[in-house]
């Protein structure tokens, strides 16, 4: 039998088809759970993030203040909102938002929610610029990453030992391609004028990219890994179909990352896997992925476990998580009324509660 | 050269790796620690099937003698053509 209805606010109500966020497929996630009765509360930066409007998903969306407008905004935001919806527990799902998210811990507590999220140090072990020293300790391969702040890098950089073709990265999100200084400046220019300086530049490795989602107790235990291998990539590089594996020297490398780490919270480990069979640590997302769904899928449903462990401290162990199981992303249109659209963009918040 | 090698000399995929696939009885294949996954005719199923229950290269030479009218030498170098493939397919490598 179900317990009493959790009341869940959840972030990154985006589903851009080349690069969603991963809230909705968090919140699909727990509405499918047998385990738990809850009510989503959708929380959003943008009048257009579907998951504002997608009542069978999220009960009630509220637009959030861009992380511009400050923290003391953001808090006074999660206020007002909890004070209608008296929230259970925060689940955010944006590598850009956890940095504040985590600063305002201790508020978020005091308000009587629960939240699930790494320190502000295991956070920072995590970021581009200091994976090399993480993937050290934890004795996993990350190709050479390097802070930049200047396009005037990309004319002498062979010089130095940075052959192209080369990754450029924003601090945050996307990641480019270039094989030539042109190129290389042109991304530059591009990734810094959206994710602001400095821009990353990585090796390039040839191989297929391998991801891992789990749910880490803060303990240094990995809990419920569940392994996907990209069968087809958007524009962006993201997944647009996947299937499922089970990859013993994946499994180790993420453990001794979280191990290394003592990460808690939802996380997303992303390799490569060279021609030569070497895993080499790409990212670690400190979020559920978008392709969380698959969880469900291979019996983990993670964000589930996750709202159990948090709420009665069931670590829940699934030994096997079903191999084989593929998902296929879809782009699909749904029409709402212009009131529900103005109540979003007048209020920043919608009336579609929907029990 | 395929022609100058006996299937004896050739490396077989480990069995580790072949007992782990997915065969299905359409020839479907699916590797489940790479992804991976392929297809195979009905001679390459029985082959692969065969491996996977570790019977010997020999007995399996013969069954493909004897079932499609071959000689040795035909025999033997399709199997280790096959093999190959399969050993590409198997570390994603374009056939």
């Amino acid at each position: 039998m179900k317990p009493d209805i959790l009341t869940i606010a959840i972030t990154g109500m985006n589903a851009r088809p080349d690069n969603p966020g991963p809230g909705l497929a968090v919140a699909k996630c727990l509405k499918e759970s047998e385990s738990i009765n809850c009510k989503i509360v959708g929380l959003s930066y943008d009048s257009l993030d579907p998951g504002l409007y997608l009542s069978k998903y999220c009960n009630t969306g509220y637009l959030l203040p861009y992380p511009s407008a400050g923290e003391d905004a953001l808090i006074e935001r999660i206020k007002q909102i909890h004070k209608i919806e008296k929230i259970d527990l925060l689940i955010p799902c944006l590598d850009s938002e956890l940095p504040s998210f985590i600063r305002l811990e201790y508020l978020i507590h005091e308000l009587g929610i629960k939240t699930y999220l790494p320190t502000a140090e295991q956070l920072r072990y995590r970021n581009k610029d200091q994976l090399q020293e993480t993937a050290d300790h934890a004795g996993m391969e990350c190709p050479d990453i390097k802070p930049i702040t200047s396009a005037g890098f990309f004319y002498d950089c062979q010089e130095k030992g940075w052959q192209y073709p080369l990754v450029i990265k924003g601090i945050f999100y996307e990641a480019i391609i270039v094989s030539n200084e042109e190129e290389a400046s042109k991304a530059f220019r591009n990734i810094a004028s959206k994710w602001g300086l400095p821009v990353l530049v990585q090796k390039f490795i040839k191989g297929e990219e391998y991801n891992l989602t789990a749910v880490g107790d803060g303990n240094g235990s990995l809990l419920n890994p569940v392994m996907m291998k990209k069968l087809a990539l958007t524009d962006k590089g993201k997944a647009w179909a996947g299937v499922s594996i089970f990859d013993q020297t994946l499994l180790d490398a993420a453990e001794s990352l979280c191990k290394a780490l003592n990460w808690r919270g939802p996380l997303e480990v992303e390799v490569m896997k060279t021609e030569k069979g070497q895993y080499q640590l790409i990212e670690i997302n400190p979020r559920f992925p978008a392709w969380i769904y698959l969880s469900t899928g291979v019996g983990k449903n993670l964000p589930e476990i996750m709202v159990n462990l948090i709420f009665s401290g069931q670590s829940t162990i699934h030994t096997s998580a079903q191999s084989g199981k593929i998902f296929i992303r879809y782009a699909e249109e749904f029409v709402i009324d212009m009131k529900d659209f103005e109540a979003i963009v007048m209020h920043g918040d919608t009336s579609i509660d929907q029990p | 050269m395929s022609d100058d090698i006996s299937l004896s000399e050739v490396n077989l995929p480990s069995i580790e790796t072949l007992k782990q696939l997915a065969v299905s009885e359409s020839g479907f294949v699916f590797d489940p620690t790479s992804g991976y996954s392929f297809s195979v005719n009905e001679t390459g199923l029985s082959i692969l099937q065969q491996l996977q229950r570790e019977t010997p290269t020999d007995e399996i030479l013969q069954g493909i003698i004897e079932e499609y009218h071959v000689t040795l030498r035909e025999a033997e170098r399709d199997i280790i053509e096959y093999i190959g493939l399969l050993r590409k397919q198997l570390e994603g490598t374009p056939t």
